[in-house]
């Protein structure tokens, strides 16, 4: 019976834990990236997933907004789920390939358009500290 | 799990759970999701409370066991009422709101006299009996919390609600659900594995936070397609 809730409930898990994540990205998708980001992050107007790394290590290098770190990580984890669906179970079913491909790609815009946002957040602090 | 990991995750939660409601305030959100604030008011309320009992007994007193398990059996009950006003939000312009109160009531009873028959045949005295009660009656409400919170999503996929918010507030209580249940599920097959203790505790931090994120970040006006975020598509 344990094995059984215990199946049902990762299932589950793993279902919302999906959706809750498409459901963070998708607030950020519609957001145009600014043009000094598009050029830092080399990122045209889609993400690839191969970005995602590169971004995240660019996101460090910002001042942290609180407020963004529950996200970050959440889409992190995301991220690392999607990862590792690519090199497992997408072998087995290829079609698996390309939709993994495409959210790991929509993970990375959401860093982008994280830093975007971070980038701006640094810009004004300075321009708070430069009026004082 | 060490006493200083206990005390910190238990503050960090605390503060969560603060931040949840003041969000909601700033954001006019306190009143649409009434509840579900007091639900958060309440852990705190059920964590300080703990908090002295375990200063006053000790962490392997049996007056901290008794509270800790009683406290959970009642704030899993404000849960579940919690998620019964979010089938209202979703379900208000149907006008099923008698239906889904009744069903609701139903199913807790449902769930309390399974609860009893599963322990009733195992302990002969009463202080025993009602301790395995509530431990059981609490596991039991997760995966009934689960099943419906399910349900709730399909429902909010089949209505096509748009309210972003609400989605958001939903999906994340299946992942607290879903999780929760999973690891009541992974104790019980593994009795003596550690780390499942690690589990509650943070995942009781996750709640507050993704709640604090949806009341911070989202509009109660913001709107999202939920068929997009759906795993298989719709």
């Amino acid at each position: 019976m344990a094995t059984l809730i215990f199946l049902l409930s990762a299932a589950a898990l793993l279902q919302f834990f999906i959706s809750y994540s498409r459901s963070l990205i998708a607030a950020s998708i519609k957001q145009p990236l600014s043009a000094e980001v598009r050029d830092v992050t080399g990122i045209p107007n889609s993400a690839s997933g191969d970005d995602f790394a590169r971004v995240l290590q660019l996101l460090e290098l910002c001042p942290e907004r609180p407020e963004e770190r529950g996200r970050i990580r959440a889409i992190s984890a995301y991220f690392g789920l999607l990862t590792a669906m690519r090199s497992t179970v997408a072998r087995i079913i290829p079609t698996l390939v390309a939709w993994t491909d495409m959210e790991r790609g929509q993970c990375a815009y959401f860093a982008a358009v994280t830093l975007d946002r971070r980038i701006a957040f640094s810009r004004d602090m300075l321009a708070q500290q430069i009026d004082v | 799990m060490p006493a200083s990991i206990g005390y910190l995750i238990s503050f960090l939660g605390a503060i969560l759970e603060i931040s949840v409601v003041v969000c909601s305030l700033k954001r006019h959100a306190f009143r649409r999701y009434l509840c579900l604030n007091l639900y958060m008011l309440s852990t705190v309320v059920v964590s300080i409370g703990r908090h002295q009992v375990l200063s006053h007994f000790g962490l392997r007193s049996s007056e901290y066991r008794y509270t800790y398990y009683y406290s959970d059996a009642l704030l899993t009950i404000f849960l579940y009422l919690a998620l019964i006003t979010l089938y209202l939000h979703v379900f208000d312009e149907m006008k099923v709101e008698k239906y889904v109160r009744l069903t609701a009531v139903l199913l807790l009873a449902g769930t309390a006299l399974f609860s009893y028959a599963v322990v009733h045949q195992s302990f002969h005295s009463f202080d025993k009996l009602l301790a395995g009660f509530v431990f059981e009656l609490s596991q039991n409400l997760y995966f009934v919390g689960l099943v419906l919170t399910y349900v709730l999503w399909g429902a909010i996929l089949k209505l096509r609600e748009t309210r972003a918010q609400l989605i958001q507030l939903v999906l994340s209580l299946g992942v607290y659900f879903s999780a929760f249940a999973a690891a009541f599920a992974l104790k019980n097959m593994f009795p003596y594995l550690q780390s499942v203790t690690y589990i509650a505790p943070v995942l009781g931090c996750l709640l507050p936070l993704a709640w604090a994120n949806a009341f911070w970040r989202l509009s109660p006006d913001a709107r999202m397609v939920p068929a997009r975020l759906a795993v298989v598509p719709r």
